[in-house]
């Protein structure tokens, strides 16, 4: 197409198509002479404000105030109904600019003299175009009303005064700014005997702590013991891995309250059958360095055969050539660990291994099963060996205190996020992405 | 020492430890098994080996009418069916736009996705409950679906995008040409040969709900709705050490298939795992 196109057309002006799509959706595609496209718009828009004009307007409302009539609105009702407005507005903001792209694109090709497609072209190109949006968007519906609406809603909720003593509809919420963050850093002691700095300083130092014991200890075992059965003078090697991955076969929340039951302390299996023999009795759900303990054990037993089999498969995949250089090379088995197994198989597991971190920081299940985070601690509210996620919990059902727990839950967010960060970082589909 | 003195020492040290590690995989297992065969409820009076064992716990799961155990396994396996069988055309669905094509908002969505796996539906809980409390979906089995279903996503749309990436592109490029659309390359190429990594997503999704019991907890009320886990937490969680022998039934009933399941189809799961993760 030069320049010398008889169709170009001068005097259809892009700016104009530009200016008439953002008064209305679908007016740019009318100048443009595309008329069932600006129709199909016009018709979508005028229909989105008339069904859900009303629904926007209660929750951007909603939103704002948080209800006005104590009794009457109910706060946590109208939050959602504002959120999920959030969403919608989203959606139709996304609309709104494909539709101004499309009207200006539309004229520039008038402009230029392209002949306009007829209307089967113009639907075969929205299907090429349009198909993996038309794929995601099942998948993107479900997610951002399942996933990422609740997730807004916990970030809404640590900024208002939801809490025991002032629950809707009874009464209203408001906006409070940071001030749940500021009594969990700095709130201690007091009238409301809520010692949140101090609990707050204590369960986040033993989640540090059992994240990293917890899962250290189940990679490092299940790494050596993937070693020990891959070395080639053991024999059964199908019978030991089988009995070695039973543990990662049963169901987690059977086998933790199996142990919760051994290891209760007036008639445990631990205390009156083993310990016993040895005169023992450790108060393992009284006192909250054993339960500690216990937690550690237990999740080692749990946490190791994954690892295993993990290792278990990347070993058998390095080259025996590389030993063999190695050996010629003089490297004594130390060497040859440090320098061909660990690097090949940390490399080929580590996003799986930060996977296991993350999982053991958000271990629900095992705190809240063993001993419900218990035992409880004098002066604080979170019990000896709650972590973040299950003092969330407690503070949510059990104490009802909503809004702590969703501040706390976002301090959660912050540090998972970081964990995913170190993610992006190993995973390598990111770094061939560049090239595609 | 000799060199061959040392090794043997060296293989039999490997096998006191892994004979040691057989013991204490073994003994709460096999001394949950012997709970279930103990007569009484309590778990005070009862023996790792019980002097005159019994079935009778078994027995009074499926026969006794106040038992909903037959009703909670009903429940788990149509939750699963679901569960497995919606998951994998979504996570399909999503996994293919993100293989295979490059629009606006894919890296963004890819992000997203990784960090969102990250995010345990407990953050959320406050949330799903009351959502689902305005649907009227509360205490029902198509809430509890539809959140898992949801849920599962950012996971596995990540790691079935890993696999399709190593499923070669001139293969559509081929399948193209001969006439195939957008859909024929999903349907002919892209899920027969995705077939293994959809089972792994299918086999997880299936058996998430026979594990899991916190989701559960949160949306059912009523017994007869519960799942498997949820039914059996609450067999002991009222009275520690009343019907602790009961659960040890009920537990083994379905911790014996999951774990032959598992045991089979280990290297299956693992190899996908790896694949989509570090591929992915």
């Amino acid at each position: 197409m030069s320049t010398a196109n008889p169709t170009a057309k001068q005097s259809h002006n892009p700016k104009t198509a530009v200016i008439l799509s953002i008064l209305l959706a679908g007016l740019g595609q009318l100048y443009n002479r595309r008329y069932v496209k600006g129709i199909l718009f016009i018709i979508l828009e005028i229909s989105f404000i008339l069904t859900l004009g009303r629904f926007l307007n209660l929750g951007l409302w909603g939103l704002t105030t948080l209800g006005t009539m104590e009794g009457t609105d109910h706060s946590v009702v109208l939050l959602i109904y504002g959120l999920v407005s959030l969403i919608l507005i989203a959606f139709f903001v996304t609309l709104y600019i494909i539709n101004v792209k499309d009207a200006k694109r539309d004229a520039l090709r008038i402009q230029k003299g392209e002949r306009a497609p007829t209307f089967r072209e113009a639907a075969g190109n929205v299907w090429d175009k349009g198909f993996p949006y038309f794929f995601v968007t099942p998948g993107l519906i479900m997610l951002a009303f399942i996933v990422i609406l609740p997730l807004m809603f916990t970030v809404a909720l640590a900024f208002t005064d939801y809490s025991q003593y002032n629950q809707p509809p009874r009464a209203l919420l408001s906006w409070v700014g940071f001030d749940n963050f500021a009594r969990l850093f700095f709130e201690t002691g007091g009238a409301g005997n809520n010692i949140w700095q101090d609990t707050f300083i204590s369960v986040f130092t033993w989640t540090i702590v059992w994240t990293v014991v917890a899962t250290t200890l189940q990679i490092t075992l299940g790494l050596f013991l993937a070693l020990i059965v891959n070395d080639p003078r053991i024999k059964f090697k199908r019978l030991i891995r089988t009995i070695l991955i039973l543990p990662w076969a049963v169901p987690a929340f059977v086998t933790i309250l199996v142990f919760a039951a051994m290891f209760n302390d007036r008639f445990g299996a631990i205390n009156t059958d083993i310990l016993a023999v040895f005169n023992l009795s450790i108060p393992w759900l009284q006192d909250p360095f054993y339960t500690r303990i216990a937690l550690i054990m237990i999740q080692t037993w749990l946490g190791f055969p994954f690892v295993f089999a993990l290792f278990t498969g990347i070993l058998q995949s390095i080259s025996k050539e590389w030993y063999e250089a190695a050996e010629v090379d003089g490297a004594n088995r130390m060497q040859k660990f440090k320098s061909i197994t660990l690097p090949h198989v940390l490399y080929a597991t580590a996003p799986l291994l930060i996977m296991q971190y993350a999982g053991n920081f958000n271990n629900f299940n095992i705190i809240y099963l063993f001993n419900e985070g218990g035992p409880a601690v004098r002066g604080q509210n979170a019990g000896g060996t709650d972590i973040l996620i299950s003092w969330v919990y407690d503070l949510t059902f059990t104490l009802n205190q909503y809004s702590m727990a969703a501040a706390i839950t976002i301090i959660l967010g912050l540090i998972v996020t970081g964990f995913a960060f170190f993610q992006f970082r190993k995973t390598r589909s990111f770094k061939e992405e560049g090239n595609l | 020492m000799s060199r061959k003195a040392k090794s043997t020492l060296e293989v039999t040290l490997i096998y006191l430890f892994l004979a040691f590690m057989a013991v204490i995989i073994g003994y709460p297992l096999l001394w949950t098994v012997g709970m279930s065969l103990n007569p009484g409820t309590s778990l005070y009076s009862a023996q790792l080996i019980p002097d005159n064992w019994s079935l009778v716990h078994y027995k009074w799961l499926f026969t006794d009418p106040s038992s909903d155990y037959l009703t909670w396994y009903k429940n788990s396996v149509i939750v699963a069916v679901a569960n497995a069988f919606f998951s994998v055309v979504l996570t399909s669905f999503v996994a293919y736009a993100f293989s295979r094509y490059r629009f606006v908002g894919r890296k963004y969505g890819l992000y997203a996705f990784l960090l969102l796996q990250m995010f345990p539906a407990m953050m959320a809980m406050v949330a799903i409950y009351v959502m689902l409390n305005m649907v009227n979906l509360l205490d029902s089995l198509i809430g509890l679906t539809l959140i898992y279903i949801g849920g599962q996503i950012p996971f596995n749309a990540w790691l079935v995008k890993g696999y399709f990436d190593t499923i070669p592109k001139e293969l559509d490029e081929a399948a193209r040409i001969d006439g195939a659309g957008h859909l024929g390359v999903f349907f002919r190429i892209m899920l027969p040969l995705a077939k293994p990594i959809l089972g792994v997503v299918a086999l997880f999704n299936f058996m998430a709900p026979f594990v899991d019991f916190l989701l559960p907890r949160i949306i059912l009320r009523n017994p007869e709705n519960f799942t498997l886990a949820l039914g059996l937490f609450n067999f002991i969680s009222n009275q520690f050490d009343n019907n602790f022998t009961r659960f040890a039934a009920g537990s083994i009933l379905i911790a014996v298939p999951i774990a032959i399941v598992y045991l089979l189809s280990q290297r299956f799961l693992i190899s996908g795992l790896t694949a989509g993760g570090t591929k992915g």
